[in-house]
């Protein structure tokens, strides 16, 4: 049963991670590219894109979790 | 003769193309993370694979690989990203440069005393990036071997010869660069393994999805282009948010 709870623990840990965001929008943008692909269109663009707009999402969303007492400043 | 030498050639070459994909991703992943769950992670591939071409012999081509692709591509890339934004947060400044490895230690810890033995505790993360990345790599080259070789007679020796032959000669680069790469700041690996596991993830998830890719196993070039400039782009704007100065060469490779 702890195995079980480890198991389940490490693979939401490994998808979900910090944001879940991240894990929707891969298989949104994946779904995306086989649409477009199964049409026949050029599709190769869209991941790149995607992958782009995700990093900078997770980013701007990781800056609000980030309060001004965690922040490293350089030593003078 | 001469279609003989061009076969092994080629899939000697188209071999160690997929050998050289999996060897960074275990470097990477060893370097930063610790080499005993990636080995065994890589090791326990290399059974799954002997297993399945054993099982399956020349049928392994009926394996579905586009899935194989989608799902090992998918997990790639949001793990890497994952590591990606982190790597970024940390050299910007609004995350401590080591709390991964505080809290890697900290679990590390945590499993031995759980599970009453040190040696026996496995980072299941480099154990299953490591495994993804040799197990799916290992799949392309069974069916290099097997379509490379099925053209010709006696083929399929040929080119399991030449895969052979690109194993070794992998292997013995992946020993050459482990030492000089050991040597990297810990932040600027952890940056380059989000940059690289995020690489491969968009590649292989793409091409599950049904897309070819222009330039094909040179597209990656063109994507790790890609993120590293954006990346470093990121980096610079978020510094400038924060009020903190541009990264000089020398504190760029100890914080990017």
């Amino acid at each position: 049963m702890r195995f079980l709870g480890a198991f389940v623990r490490f693979w939401y840990d490994f998808i979900i991670g910090d944001d879940w965001v991240i894990a929707v929008g891969v298989v949104a943008a994946l779904a995306l590219t086989a649409l477009v692909a199964d049409r026949g269109l050029t599709a190769w663009w869209v991941m790149p894109v995607a992958v782009i707009g995700l990093l900078a999402g997770s980013l701007r969303r990781g800056l609000r979790g980030s309060s001004p007492e965690r922040v490293e400043r350089p030593e003078p | 003769m001469t279609r003989s030498v061009f076969l092994f050639l080629s899939a000697f070459l188209a071999c160690g193309v997929e050998m050289v994909e999996a060897l960074t991703i275990v470097l990477a992943v060893g370097v930063t993370r610790g080499w005993r769950s990636t080995l065994i992670g890589a090791g326990a591939a290399t059974l799954a694979l002997a297993a399945l071409i054993g099982a399956l012999g020349p049928a392994i081509s009926s394996v579905p690989i586009d899935t194989l692709r989608l799902v090992v591509g998918a997990l790639l890339l949001v793990f890497g990203l994952q590591w990606l934004r982190k790597a970024i947060l940390r050299a910007s400044g609004y995350k401590p440069l080591h709390d991964e490895a505080a809290a890697f230690e900290k679990e590390r810890a945590e499993a031995g005393q759980a599970e009453g033995g040190g040696p026996w505790t496995l980072d299941w993360y480099s154990f299953t990036v490591s495994f993804k990345g040799v197990f799916l790599e290992g799949v392309e080259v069974a069916f290099i071997v097997i379509t490379f070789g099925a053209a010709q007679h006696n083929g399929v020796a040929t080119a399991a010869t030449a895969a052979a032959a690109a194993l070794v000669v992998v292997l013995g680069a992946g020993l050459v660069v482990r030492a000089p790469l050991s040597r990297v700041p810990e932040n600027t690996l952890k940056f380059a393994v989000g940059l690289l596991l995020s690489t491969f993830g968009t590649f292989w998830s793409a091409e599950g999805a049904g897309v070819s890719w222009p330039g094909e196993d040179g597209a990656l070039l063109g994507i790790l282009g890609l993120l590293l400039i954006t990346s470093l782009l990121a980096v610079r704007v978020l510094r400038h948010e924060h009020g903190l100065p541009r990264l000089s060469p020398a504190r760029r490779a100890g914080e990017a």
